[in-house]
């Protein structure tokens, strides 16, 4: 196992966890190159999601609008906004081809607001470029949130998974 | 302090729906849920499923009528039936899954199966029931079952009258919503499914009001561009909403976009450019403009008393859990068959807005949410349904006022009133014991 990559992908990945809990958007969306993908599927088994239906499909444009949205102050379901604490852990690299790394991890979520308490387990799968730009030395070009219960009827999220 | 739980015989049910305003325990009486759940959801047409859910023989979806499961399935001979999801022998649902493709059911506890028309195929050790178990007593119980313009609508009442009697003056509006195929079929192609804590009326409610857009989606409107915000701001515009009787309603949003393939010629939308553009490497140019016109939905919703809404470009379903959970399905529309490329841009405008990770759904749940936290408040309190009153005038479907008015909802409660008073018996069939095989 090539531990070296295990610690460089982890800290990058602990990272992006950390700023979405702690709503530094600009941060978290400069860890993401333009063309980078961030879905949340609804088929668990789905591998391809341009053409079927996710809870979330979003290109760059769309990050930006969503963040806007859940800084902006005019939408009520994020008025007060949900505080959340995430953990990542089980960190897998599915593979490595010295361009791009995909790796997978599992993360349990906690979420507060107003009354109450929500958890959101998912398996997420990512995959990041080597890039000597980006902090850490990636940029994020796809993020797969597999929540474990989307297919079951949902609360409103008002936040980033 | 005891009229909120009080039980709804105890007093009068009819005074809690006037012509101007509806009493707050409509929201919050459980002893009102249940007998909602008797009088109007076992005691009605309710939509159960789009043909293309269940498309080919086999194709099976489950869902609810009311409170009661059931399984929406196509059998070999294109039938479909609506059975109720409870196996004859000692009751365990005989289907869990939400949609499938299967020859039969089969009873996971003893092992009954059943044919897709819901009759007994087979008991396992038949030897022990002698001459006492005669299988054509016990098929699969089912709805009786009609369809309009694709959509499936089952009811418990085998008296009730025709489904297409029932609909009336809105089937012309299902068959204009039904146009967004753009010269293609429609067809179903997932859901997103949230739930909030709060009544069904209140969802009910909220598929004819304008009024509320502007307002609560003003972080949505921010994120499209100026042409579709101008398009969307369409309360003090020339829309509508209409009573269509039966308690259905219509509001127009965007007149322009009652009948998309009208207007052909009209210039395509900026947002819808690119689309155009990559279509017309396949389809002629007057193709092109009927799917480009028909990707964006239709300018209005169209509310189908008690839980299905025909709302722009997609179906939205309710399903009352208790007086006070309501789940909703928000059920994504593509053209089957149709161009790759248009069916994407749906599917990502519907994730624009729809679903609990949407742009816009999230502050529908969160203010429902509050309207059910508030009818706490003042429980002799009432809730107001007089906007657009005095605009009001009759029309030959019904009653019409401006786009912004609470006409829908009033029709709605109306026809609540009718179900929720009548007189006479209910044939709820749920409540009646019987082994007869309807
Ligand atoms: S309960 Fe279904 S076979 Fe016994
Ligand atoms: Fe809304």
């Amino acid at each position: 196992m090539n531990t070296q990559l295990l610690a460089e992908v982890s800290a990058f990945l602990w990272r992006e966890a950390d700023l979405l809990d702690h709503c530094d958007y600009d941060n978290w969306l400069a860890q993401w190159r333009e063309d980078g993908l961030y879905i949340v599927p609804i088929d668990p088994d789905a591998t391809d999601f341009a053409d079927r239906l996710n809870y979330a499909h979003d290109d760059h444009a769309m990050r930006v609008k969503r963040v806007a949205r859940l800084v902006g102050g005019d939408s009520v379901s994020t008025q007060p906004v949900s505080r959340t604490v995430r953990s990542l852990s089980r960190f897998h690299i599915l593979a490595d081809d010295g361009q791009t790394v995909t790796v997978r991890a599992a993360q349990f979520l906690r979420e507060f607001r107003k009354e109450t308490l929500r958890d959101y387990t998912a398996d997420v799968t990512y995959t990041l470029a080597r890039d000597g730009s980006g902090e850490g030395g990636f940029k994020l070009i796809a993020k797969i949130v597999r929540l474990i219960n989307s297919t079951d009827a949902l609360h409103c999220i008002g936040y980033i998974l | 302090m005891t009229t909120a739980s009080q039980a709804p015989g105890a007093r009068d049910l009819s005074d809690l729906v006037r012509a101007d305003r509806v009493h707050t325990s409509l929201y919050t009486d459980p002893a009102i849920f249940d007998e909602e759940m008797d009088r109007i959801f076992n005691n009605c047409w309710v939509w159960v499923a789009h043909a293309s859910e269940v498309k080919e023989p086999g194709d099976f979806k489950s869902t609810y009528v009311g409170r009661q499961p059931v399984v929406v399935v196509r059998d070999r001979k294109q039938k479909i039936h609506v059975l109720l999801n409870r196996c004859r022998h000692r009751a365990a649902t005989v289907c869990e899954e939400k949609k499938g493709r299967t020859n039969s059911f089969v009873c996971p506890y003893h092992g009954w199966s059943y044919g897709l028309d819901g009759s007994l195929r087979g008991v396992p050790h038949p030897e022990s029931y002698g001459q006492c178990l005669d299988k054509g007593e016990f098929p699969l119980k089912s709805l009786r079952v009609e369809e309009y313009a694709g959509m499936v609508f089952a009811t418990f009442k085998q008296d009730q009258e025709p489904l297409a009697d029932w609909l009336g003056p809105a089937k012309k509006w299902m068959d204009l919503f039904m146009k967004q195929g753009g010269g293609f079929p429609i067809k179903v192609a997932g859901e997103h499914r949230f739930r909030f804590p709060g009544n069904w009326k209140i969802q009910l409610e909220n598929t004819t009001d304008g009024y509320h857009f502007p307002v609560i989606h003003k972080s949505f409107l921010s994120t499209v561009d100026k042409q579709t915000e101008q398009m969307l701001d369409f309360v003090n515009g020339p829309g509508f909403v209409e009573d269509l009787g039966n308690g259905h309603s219509v509001m127009v949003m965007i007149p322009d976009l009652i009948d998309l393939e009208a207007n052909l010629d009209a210039p395509i939308p900026a947002r819808f450019e690119e689309l155009a553009e990559e279509l017309r490497a396949d389809y002629p140019e007057d193709q092109v403009r009927r799917i480009v016109r028909a990707v964006g939905g239709s300018g209005f919703n169209l509310n189908l008393f008690p839980n299905i809404a025909c709302s722009m470009a997609f179906f939205r379903v309710l399903r009352p859990v208790s007086v006070d959970e309501t789940e909703i399905h928000h059920a994504v529309i593509t053209m089957d068959g149709g161009p790759a490329a248009g069916n994407r841009a749906r599917l990502r405008l519907h994730e624009h807005f729809q679903g609990p990770l949407g742009f816009g759904t999230p502050d529908d749940s969160e203010a429902w949410e509050r309207v059910q936290k508030g009818a706490h408040a003042g429980t002799d309190l009432w809730i107001l349904l007089n906007r657009g009153l005095p605009g009001e005038r009759v029309t030959p479907d019904g009653r019409v006022s401006d786009v912004s008015a609470e006409t829908g909802m009033r029709a709605a409660y109306q026809q609540w009133k009718k179900l929720m008073c009548a007189t006479t018996a209910v044939p709820s069939s749920a409540a009646v014991p019987s082994v007869t095989t309807a």
